[in-house]
């Protein structure tokens, strides 16, 4: 990995981490669980959203940023210290946001958009190789299979904790701020508590 | 106590510590939480208004009556409330009266790209501009004083940006709900020629008064906030557009403008002068940017930057700063583009078969509003034309009377439940009245669904949930003269397109109810445990099925169907369409 890597917000420097997938993949979720870790690392956040129209199935991408004192909350190409994508149609289309020694998760489930479903555009072949061979040795590009992972816990909506799970071994945040801040998202489904954190397990697992 | 709240949660929070007493509203992209997080405060009245309009009007009661009041809209709501927000500038308030207007720079979730800074201007109101959550409270609670102390209403605007970014905001101690006691004042309140002559004299005198006091930072009135750096570039920027400047140009001195309007000259004429070259940086029109050219003062503007979309570090990086600009660890041109995804209608969504019938029919179809608005979008491509809310059915009437005797072909207006009840009940008495032979799809989903699912009038149920009273669409539309009222289910397209096809032959306005509520509400899932099923033999893989574009089913390698049982809502349209009975709804095994 490139001498620049960063796993830890500094004084001078964000730590800015990219959520990428289709809508209703629980992107939503990991950005407001990220938020609450900052919160907790006593670091300044912002989480940015899409709603409305764009969650109908479609590309979504949440941005969060931490670090001592954050003023953009959207992350520009080349600027993204770590890219989860929660699909792989969705890693090549955000992949230019990656900066030099950043870091991209790459979950390789794949869901077929319209264009491909009407058959007017193919759905590309092995993204995740192509995106590793075009950036070559400038940045770490990690694949997992988040979905069978996310369904071996009991459901396949917790791809998004599967994923943070994945990023959280590139960190240098501890694993219980973790935890705790998945007990407290979930703390009105305390049912779903221990499934998460199964999830978060396996995800570590994965990436490591 | 601080916490991390959404923008529009913090504009919640905001009218909460400043003792908001109601707060009527209509949903919008991206305002609607703003509304939904003030539902959570018990002490407050929420509601959902049936328009933006309506929401103003009952806030201005309320205000007149001397409680604090606030509505919250998205940019094209302020339109249909611009008719009592110019007025009410004249009355002014009782107590203090706010309106969020929430704009959308880059159309993440909108049909224009307007600029709502200038209704400020046009109905000589102030107008607040926020920069993040902790700013969406303290300017909302800001608002409420200035509009107390200039006796004005006051806008708050947000950007998409502000709305649905989260950050940290400091919690304080609520206020107490206060409601001055009511004296009636018709010289004030009774807006006709006499007295509205002298409300106006005292409106162009209460803008100087705000003007001069924005300039003065011990008045505490503009909210601006000056940030000494480098003499050799100055920024003068407000709201989203600021946290991109910070961010990209940290050495520039900037003027960070909170009240937008009236404009503080003073400030703005001596800021000019301690800096070598003045630019604007604002999203959208060139709103600050020609008000400080028309005071006299020289800045760059829109000769740097777009008049569309939304602004960035890296675009601001690249104009001022193009040393600075960062390259990526892989650039877009050595990969290949990945194919578009556009939104979809969802698995079990009650629109997809209505607007295959549409597109079977091949007729011409004014839309509306909605998740419906996907129509539009291949495959059925069942839409000619879309522009506001309410809008279909007065589109369709005058496409209608437009239409030659000897053209045979028939116009539909389709429009959702909610967007009927927001302002298509006016257009259908219009169309009744006038003489049309329009048919009208009312699609009742039982919910306000694009917006996140909120209630409205017709659910039976209000804004926390509690029973309401529910208007019957059918007595509704009868009772304007309607002859023709049907029920439909849309997933049974074939029967929805036999009876849109004789609705259409009718001389007169029809409605057709095509009722079934959207799939993720409760009442729209489908039983627990039941799937599409596809029995492989009796698949010809004719390709039907395929052409629904439900997310939850697709081709296989072999074209036959693969159902996904965790996105299938068993609503048996993919049964409905296959000639072949391949598919039915049974238990996956």
């Amino acid at each position: 990995m490139a001498e620049q890597d960063m796993n830890t917000p500094s004084d001078s420097k964000c730590m800015s981490i990219v959520l990428a997938g289709v809508g209703g993949q629980g992107t939503l979720v990991a950005g407001k669980l990220l938020g609450t870790i900052a919160m907790k690392t006593g670091l300044d956040v912002k989480v940015s959203e899409v709603h409305g129209m764009s969650q109908r199935g479609g590309s979504v991408i949440t941005y969060v940023r931490m670090g001592c004192k954050v003023f953009s909350p959207i992350i520009d190409e080349g600027t993204a210290d770590y890219c989860l994508c929660f699909e792989s149609l969705e890693a090549l289309r955000w992949a230019s946001l990656l900066r030099k020694g950043g870091t991209m998760i790459i979950s390789n489930e794949k869901i077929r958009p319209l264009p491909v479903l009407l058959g007017k555009e193919q759905y590309p072949e092995g993204i995740a190789d192509t995106i590793k061979e075009a950036v070559g040795d400038r940045a770490r590009i990690v694949e997992i299979n988040a979905k069978d992972a996310a369904i071996s816990v009991g459901s396949a909506k917790a791809v998004n904790i599967v994923m943070l799970g994945a990023l959280s071994v590139n960190t240098n945040i501890s694993e219980s701020v973790w935890e705790e801040s998945i007990r407290e998202t979930f703390a009105g489904k305390p049912k779903m508590i221990p499934m998460n954190l199964e999830a978060f397990r396996i995800g570590r697992d994965l990436a490591r | 106590m601080r916490q991390i709240l959404l923008g529009n949660e913090a504009v919640a929070r905001g009218a909460y510590e400043a003792g908001v007493k109601v707060i009527s509203s209509y949903p919008g992209t991206p305002s609607t939480e703003i509304t939904e997080a003030a539902a959570q405060y018990e002490r407050i009245h929420c509601e959902w208004a049936t328009n933006e309009k309506v929401g103003a009007e009952v806030a201005i009661g309320a205000s007149i009556r001397g409680a604090r009041a606030m509505t919250c809209m998205k940019h094209v709501g302020l339109n249909v409330a611009a008719d009592p927000l110019f007025t009410a500038s004249y009355t002014g308030i009782g107590g203090g009266l706010v309106f969020v207007v929430a704009d959308d720079p880059g159309m993440h979730s909108s049909q224009n790209e307007q600029d709502s800074r200038h209704y400020a201007r046009a109905a000589k109101l102030p107008i607040l501009e926020p920069s993040d959550s902790a700013e969406c409270k303290s300017f909302v609670i800001k608002a409420f004083e200035l509009s107390e102390k200039y006796d004005t209403p006051v806008l708050v605007r947000l950007q998409t940006r502000v709305a649905h970014s989260r950050s940290i905001t400091e919690l304080s101690d609520p206020s107490d709900i206060l409601v001055k006691p009511y004296t009636k004042d018709m010289a004030k309140y009774v807006m006709m020629p006499a007295m509205a002559v002298k409300r106006h004299v005292l409106v162009e005198k209460r803008t100087e008064a705000i003007a001069n006091d924005s300039s003065d930072p011990s008045t505490g009135v503009g909210l601006h906030e000056e940030i000494d750096g480098s003499s050799d570039l100055g920024i003068i920027t407000s709201g989203a557009a600021y946290q991109y400047v910070r961010e990209a140009l940290p050495d520039a001195s900037v003027l960070k403008l909170g009240l937008i309007w009236p404009l503080p000259e003073a400030l703005i004429r001596s800021f000019s002068k301690k800096v070598k070259r003045l630019v604007v940086v604002e999203e959208l029109d060139p709103f600050l940017e020609n008000e400080i050219l028309t005071m006299g003062i020289a800045c760059e503007g829109k000769s740097l930057f777009s008049l569309n979309g939304e602004y960035s570090t890296a675009m601001l990086r690249a104009a001022l700063a193009p040393d600075t600009v960062t390259t990526s660890a892989v650039s877009k041109d050595s990969l290949v583009t990945a194919p578009g995804r556009p939104p979809v209608m969802c698995a079990g969504c009650p629109h997809k078969g209505l607007f295959m019938a549409l597109s079977r029919l091949k007729a011409q179809v004014m839309g509306d509003i909605g998740c419906y608005t996907l129509g539009a979008l291949p495959p059925t491509s069942a839409m000619d034309a879309c522009v506001c809310m309410g809008a279909s059915i007065g589109m369709a009437h005058g496409f209608d009377k437009a239409t030659d005797a000897s053209d045979s072909k028939k116009t539909v207006a389709v429009i959702g439940d909610s967007t009927f009840l927001h302002s298509g009940i006016t257009n259908l008495i219009n169309a009744v009245y006038n003489g049309s032979s329009i048919t009208v799809i009312i699609l009742d989903n039982s919910i306000t669904g694009m917006t996140g699912h909120q209630q409205n009038a017709s659910t039976g149920m209000d804004i926390r949930l509690n029973p309401a009273p529910a208007v019957s669409l059918e007595a509704l539309c009868e009772s304007v003269g309607v002859r023709s009222v049907r029920v439909i289910d849309p997933v049974d397209t074939k029967e929805a397109q036999r009876v849109i096809k004789e609705e259409l032959e009718k001389p007169f306005v029809s409605v057709i109810i095509a009722r079934r509520p959207c799939a993720l509400i409760p009442t729209g899932k489908g039983p627990r445990g039941k799937f599409a099923v596809v029995d492989k033999d009796k698949c010809t893989t004719c390709g039907q099925c395929i052409r629904i574009m439900c997310p939850a089913l697709t081709a296989g390698p072999d074209k036959k169907p693969v159902i996904d049982p965790e996105t299938c809502n068993s609503c048996g349209l993919c049964v409905n369409v296959c000639a072949f009975g391949a598919l039915s709804i049974g238990e996956v095994k």
